[in-house]
């Protein structure tokens, strides 16, 4: 029955969805972190998606890998703070806040769709399952 | 005789068998609205119909056979007495699949056009549910013929 199939598809892109909102919330959550002890910032992270082919010519989705943006960390002028470096600049994570909030509205939007879709799924497998009957 | 009664059930059997298929292939694309490189599919649901119901063009157009001896296939199950045998309309043939041509293709090189994507998914829902009213009405008939009331 192939409409089963759906729930493992939709679901599929559910996880990767919900992976990449969670990838989304710790850029967001670290976009002002600055240097640590090491001397690293936070770096920015990204999920690669990539088509896992079921068996039956279905097509689902996986996160393949995680990326980190290469982007140069930010430095921002500011004296007074307590880990400002010689010249007065702090170095903060290479985020794009507005680029990761696009991302999230992205990301849940697409999660959305695929519930809607697994929500039609189920309603046609209920209507399948009433057959010859009433 | 009993051939056709279920002549039309089986029809709209494959028809709903076929739905389910493109309902998942959509679902797929859908899925991977996201991915990058992703191409979008579907494949041509009447001639993946035609196909699986031996190219007979409604329930009704059965041909009489010559002799009433001669093992017909009239089903999709069926297993021919000779040729080749079919493959059944719950698997599409991997070379029936096409890849949907972009109206907007994207820098990333997924094809996937969600709006399209969607409203095919519900048209698809749509004409699923009316082969199951279909085979539904079929069944309510037949058995109200055999009860006679």
């Amino acid at each position: 029955m192939s409409m089963m199939k759906i729930f493992n598809i939709s679901g599929s892109a559910i996880s990767a969805q919900s992976q990449r909102l969670n990838v989304v919330a710790s850029n967001m959550a670290n976009a002002e972190s600055l240097a640590g002890p090491d001397g690293q910032t936070y770096k920015s992270r990204q999920v690669v998606f990539q088509t896992e082919p079921t068996k039956d010519g279905g097509a689902g989705v996986k996160v393949s890998s995680i990326i980190e943006d290469k982007t140069p960390a930010k430095r921002v002028y500011e004296p007074g703070h307590p880990m400002a470096d010689g010249e007065g600049f702090i170095t903060q994570s290479n985020v794009n806040v507005v680029e990761e909030m696009v991302n999230m509205m992205s990301a849940s939007r697409s999660y959305q769709n695929n519930i809607e879709v697994m929500n039609t799924a189920r309603q046609l497998l209920q209507k399948t399952l009433q057959l010859g009957q009433s | 005789m009993p051939a056709r009664l279920t002549e039309s059930i089986d029809f709209h059997g494959s028809a709903l068998m076929l739905r389910a298929e493109r309902q998942k292939v959509l679902a797929g694309n859908i899925a991977n609205a996201d991915t990058p490189g992703f191409a979008a599919r579907d494949f041509d649901f009447k001639a993946a119909l035609a196909d699986a119901t031996g190219a007979q063009s409604g329930p009704a157009m059965a041909k009489p056979s010559a002799s009433a001896f001669v093992v017909s296939t009239t089903h999709i199950g069926h297993v021919a007495g000779s040729g080749s045998g079919d493959t059944g309309a719950s698997r599409i043939d991997s070379t029936a699949m096409k890849y949907r041509n972009a109206e907007q293709p994207s820098l990333d090189g997924n094809t996937v056009d969600l709006d399209r994507e969607r409203a095919n998914f519900a048209d698809n829902a749509l004409r699923y549910e009316a082969a199951l009213r279909f085979i539904n009405g079929s069944v309510r008939n037949m058995l109200s013929a055999i009860r006679g009331d």
